[in-house]
This record gives structure tokens, C-alpha cells and sequence, in this order.
């Protein structure tokens, strides 16, 4: 009972962060947005792939991406709280971590889950029509990425210890689990080594299975894809726990 | 259980600096009990493992009668923190701040709301309550913190260094509601300190820590007590010291900054001998000895009473003894 109370503590501080933090919201649908209308514009104008607009075929993959971008920040921003001690304060008291960790991943969740909703809103923009079942599975899917991809935050952020790291996280984590996705590419012909790589990079799964669900264009059968997904989720939110549990207060 | 904490060898090693030595000392229930030394003695470390936030490398403590380290969630419960730096949530207002805190410390629903009242009547926060804590100064946060701190009705509360860095009127605040909180509430409180004045305001008894290692413990009279008396700073053309050895009051002798510095029973009676002695004098100043004059016998050394640089200095310290 407390626990559950506690949790709800944690991810309702969370909650107000996220709408008090205005500009955060902002910024992380201005990236995502850009994508769609400039780079998928620009050579949308140019370019079909197997008969689908080069922005339509982008878009479940920048939906992907903006799911990608707020979930590993969320999680990596805990070494700022680390750093300023308001982390110090959940820690101290008396909490076991797994509903620590689990409060924090819900509040992941939600910020992730509140800028998927905004760019579903804009799938009309694009040409993209959405059924209620669509739209249902597209969140089921951006939901799973959301929760393996803040409980992996949040595992690299337990474990660093300054803030330095962070570009580090960006460039060799970040960006390459977007640019293996195929989030901007189909998978069907790539070269034996990237097709190698988008084979291992989890988003991949996702992207393709948001693709199958908004316009129907597949490399991977959904369960298939729904499952290595679910997995993920799981490794993700199971190491997260262990690493919650390690992790040093000081 | 008459102790409301006992440690019994208490030790934390980080890698080559052994931070807290052996440490063997109680706390009586409803005491207020300070943990004095200058930057990097091992006051932060030693609050630390008895919150639980460290593991002791060796020996261990009891804490409300539970065990550091085998019972760390019991400790958790019976506690209250106020840490050294502000660890308020600056995006949220005082009294979300202290919501929060109710519902990790399990304050029942029925009496969360009065308790939160209580406390922030407490502290004088009432009409800021509904601020974001970012609009706060430096000793709002810190009454802020003691108010959270003590929401759930700790059995012990600690405080490391609850007004470094404040300025002098909001000291004075702060040491009016620890006092009262220890009064009103029979609440066993246990601080660190480097200010000798905030020692020998707030505390019932005094643990002076160097080197890891607890050089004397006894109450703030007594350890003025045991350095005898009054000081007498003399400034002279005299350099040869030994000749105020025949004066038996005189318990120590001094040189310091061109100043010789006499410990000595009772001034009164012996100024005149010792201005006899002391030739032509250029200037005299007698006070009554303080805890300085004691932690400088005890240790050998002066504690920094600054406390800009000395907050800097110990949280590099411990970043550094941390990692």
C-alpha cells in the first residue's frame, strides 16, 4: 500500500516536471517535426519509395525517433538529479529502488507517452489516416519502446557519474540506434554489414512494426516484431531493477 | 533502550584514507548531540553510514535500536535527514515538496495534511507554501528541509552543517527551532557542525572528531572547562616564554602571529604577575576561553570558521572520497 502510494509520489513529480517544464515539451516535438516537414518534405519532393511518399514512408520511423530521443534523455537526466541531490532525498527514504525505479520509469513513460500522442495528432498532416486500431497499436508499440528505452536510461544514467558522459550517450548510443532503424530507409536492400547491424539495433523492430500498423509496409511479420519488442521491454525493465538496486546514493 | 544510538567500531575506508576510525560512542534518547571538526574529519561520513546512505567498511551501529546495516529499512523509517546541501525539489512548491515526502515516509492520509501544516507553522514557511522552492532563498530551502525532515516524526534527526553558509540572522532562526523541535517534540537529535558557536549553542554534549577519530567527548562546559579558565593575548617585546612557567595556573603557552598566547585559571588574580613579567607591553586582551580555545588544545589546530571557502573545500572532499 505504501509502496503503490510511494510510486504514484515519484511519477506524480515527474508528471509536474514534465508540464512545468514547457520548453522541454517544445523542443523535443520541434526535432521530430522538422524531420517530418523539412527532411521528409525536401525529398519528399524527389523521392517515392515502392510508391509511398518519402514523408509518409518516414513518418512511422520519426515517431520511432521521438519516442527514442525523450526516453534516453529521461533516463540519463537522473545524473543531474544525482548531481543536485534531490535524488539523494528518494533514495534515503525508506523505498525499496525497484518502486524507485519503477515510479521513475512510469514517469518516463508518461512524458514519451504525452509527445507520441502530439505526433500521432499530426499524422493527418502528413497523409497518414489513422483507424482506431492503428492508432491503438502504434501506442502499444511506441508504448514498449518508450519503457525498454527509459529503463535503459536510466540503467546508463545509475551507473555514470557525471554529467560529461552525456554527448558520449548521444553520439554512440543514440544516434545509431535511430540511423540503424531504418527509421529513414527501407530494409530490403541494404548491404550485407548495415543490414547485419539493423538486425541487432531493437528500435528497428519497432520502427518496422509502427510502419505495418500506419501504412502497411513490412520487412518483419507484427508478432515477430511485437515480441522481440516485449523482450527487450522486459531485459530493459529487469536489469534497470538490479541496477537501481546497486547503485550508490553518494 | 536508553540509547537512541550506539556504534560499535564504526569504520569507513575509502581507498587509501580511513575517513572514520574505530568509532565507539553513544547518544542518549532526546539528547542533542554534535559532531564537531574541521573539513574532512569524518563528521559527514560518519552521519552517512548512520543514515544508511554508506556502508561501514568495518563495525557497525545501532540506530532507534536497528541495525545499520542488517535493518536499514527500520533505520530509514525512524529517521529524518537534513542534508548539507539543499536536496528540496526546485520545481515543485514547498508544500508538493512536503506531499511527496508524506507519502514516501508513509504519513497516514488521515493526518498527512495537519502534519504538513505543523510543520511548515514550524518553520515560518506558511505563506510561501504555494511558491515553487526555486523562488526561495538559500535559508527558506534550508527551513524547508528541517520541515521535511521532521514530517514524519523522526525519532532521531540529523543535520549536517544545518546553517553553513547562512547568514547570521537565519542561523539564529534555525538554532531557535532546533531547540524547540528538541523541546516540544523530545526529539534525539544528532548535528555536524564547524562552527564552535553553533556547537556551544544547540549542544548537550560534544564529540570533537579529527583524523576519523573522536579526540574528546563531554559536554560544551566542560570542554571549556578542561582548557582552564580565560586566555590572555599578550603582544611584547619579550620572546623568551619560559619565564611564565612559574606562574603554576598558567595551563598553556602559546606563540601565535607575534602574540603570546596564555591559558590561565582565573585572569583577575594573576595579571598583574604576569604583566610583570611580560616587560613593556604593547597590548593586552583577555577573554574567557571558548570551544575554539578547546578543539585548538584537543586537535592542535584552528577550525576554519569561514564558511564560503570551507563548504566549497569539504564538498570537494567528499566528491573526491565519494567516487
Amino acid at each position: 500500500m505504501n509502496e503503490a502510494e510511494a510510486i504514484y509520489a515519484l511519477w506524480y513529480r515527474e508528471f509536474k516536471v514534465f508540464t512545468r517544464e514547457k520548453s522541454r515539451v517544445v523542443t523535443s516535438v520541434f526535432t521530430p517535426l522538422l524531420w517530418i516537414f523539412v527532411f521528409g518534405g525536401g525529398l519528399g519532393s524527389a523521392i517515392d519509395i515502392g510508391g509511398i511518399n518519402y514523408q509518409v514512408f518516414i513518418y512511422p520511423g520519426i515517431l520511432a525517433m521521438s519516442v527514442l530521443f525523450s526516453s534516453v534523455f529521461y533516463g540519463v537526466y537522473i545524473i543531474w538529479d544525482r548531481k543536485i541531490d534531490i535524488l539523494k532525498a528518494v533514495l534515503v527514504a525508506p523505498l525499496s529502488r525497484t518502486s524507485i525505479f519503477v515510479g521513475k520509469v512510469l514517469g518516463g513513460c508518461t512524458d514519451s507517452m504525452i509527445q507520441a500522442f502530439l505526433m500521432l495528432m499530426i499524422s493527418f498532416a502528413v497523409g497518414v489516416y489513422l483507424t482506431p486500431y492503428a492508432f491503438l497499436m502504434a501506442v502499444l508499440v511506441l508504448f514498449l519502446l518508450a519503457l525498454s528505452l527509459v529503463s535503459a536510461g536510466l540503467i546508463i544514467g545509475s551507473v555514470m557519474e557525471s554529467p560529461e558522459g552525456f554527448n558520449m550517450i548521444i553520439s554512440f548510443l543514440v544516434f545509431p540506434l535511430f540511423f540503424f532503424s531504418g527509421a529513414l530507409y527501407p530494409l530490403n536492400n541494404l548491404p550485407p554489414w548495415l543490414a547485419a547491424i539493423t538486425y541487432i539495433d531493437p528500435v528497428t523492430y519497432g520502427v518496422d512494426a509502427l510502419r505495418t500498423v500506419t501504412i502497411g509496409v513490412s520487412r518483419f511479420p507484427i508478432y515477430l516484431d511485437l515480441s522481440i519488442l516485449a523482450g527487450f521491454a522486459l531485459v530493459m525493465f529487469t536489469v534497470g531493477t538490479i541496477a537501481f538496486e546497486r547503485m550508490n546514493i553518494l | 533502550m536508553e540509547h537512541a544510538i550506539e556504534t560499535f567500531n564504526l569504520t569507513k575506508q575509502f581507498k587509501d584514507l580511513t575517513a572514520v576510525d574505530h568509532l565507539n560512542f553513544k547518544i542518549k534518547k532526546g539528547e542533542i548531540f554534535g559532531l564537531l571538526g574541521p573539513n574532512g574529519a569524518g563528521k559527514t561520513t560518519t552521519i552517512s553510514m548512520l543514515c544508511t546512505i554508506l556502508r561501514p567498511t568495518e563495525g557497525t551501529a545501532t540506530v532507534n535500536g536497528y541495525d545499520i546495516s542488517k535493518e536499514s529499512g527500520a533505520v530509514r523509517k525512524s529517521i529524518g535527514i537534513v542534508f548539507q546541501e539543499p536536496s528540496v525539489d526546485d520545481i515543485l512548491t514547498g508544500r508538493e515538496n512536503l506531499q511527496l515526502h508524506a507519502m514516501w515516509y508513509g504519513v497516514p492520509k488521515e493526518t498527512r495534511k495537519q502534519r504538513i501544516d505543523e510543520v511548515l507553522n514550524l518553520v515560518g514557511l506558511e505563506s510561501r507554501q504555494h511558491s515553487l522552492v526555486k523562488t526561495y532563498s538559500g535559508g527558506m530551502r534550508r527551513r524547508l528541509e528541517l520541515a521535511r525532515g521532521l514530517l514524519h516524526l523522526p525519532r532521531v534527526l540529523f543535520l549536517d552543517e544545518p546553517t553553513l553558509g547562512l547568514d547570521p540572522q537565519t542561523r539564529e532562526h534555525i538554532w531557535e527551532y532546533i531547540e524547540r523541535m528538541s523541546k516540544e517534540k523530545d526529539m534525539t537529535i544528532v548535528l555536524t557542525t564547524h562552527y564552535m558557536e553553533e556547537a556551544d549553542r544547540l549542544c548537550d554534549r560534544i564529540a570533537i572528531i579529527d583524523q576519523g577519530r573522536i579526540v574528546v567527548m563531554d559536554t560544551p562546559e566542560m570542554l571549556k572547562g578542561s582548557v582552564g579558565g580565560d586566555i590572555i593575548c599578550l603582544k611584547t617585546a619579550v620572546t623568551d616564554t619560559e619565564r611564565f612557567r612559574k606562574i603554576t595556573s598558567i595551563s598553556n603557552i602559546e606563540v601565535e602571529d607575534g602574540y603570546i598566547v596564555l591559558t590561565v585559571g582565573n585572569a583577575g588574580e594573576h595579571l598583574q604577575e604576569i604583566l610583570n613579567l611580560a616587560g613593556k607591553v604593547e597590548s593586552v586582551q583577555i577573554r574567557p576561553a571558548s570551544l575554539d580555545d578547546a578543539f585548538l588544545s584537543y586537535t592542535g589546530k584552528e577550525i576554519r570558521p569561514d564558511s564560503g571557502e570551507g563548504g566549497i573545500a569539504q564538498r570537494i572532499v567528499r566528491e573526491k572520497t565519494s567516487r
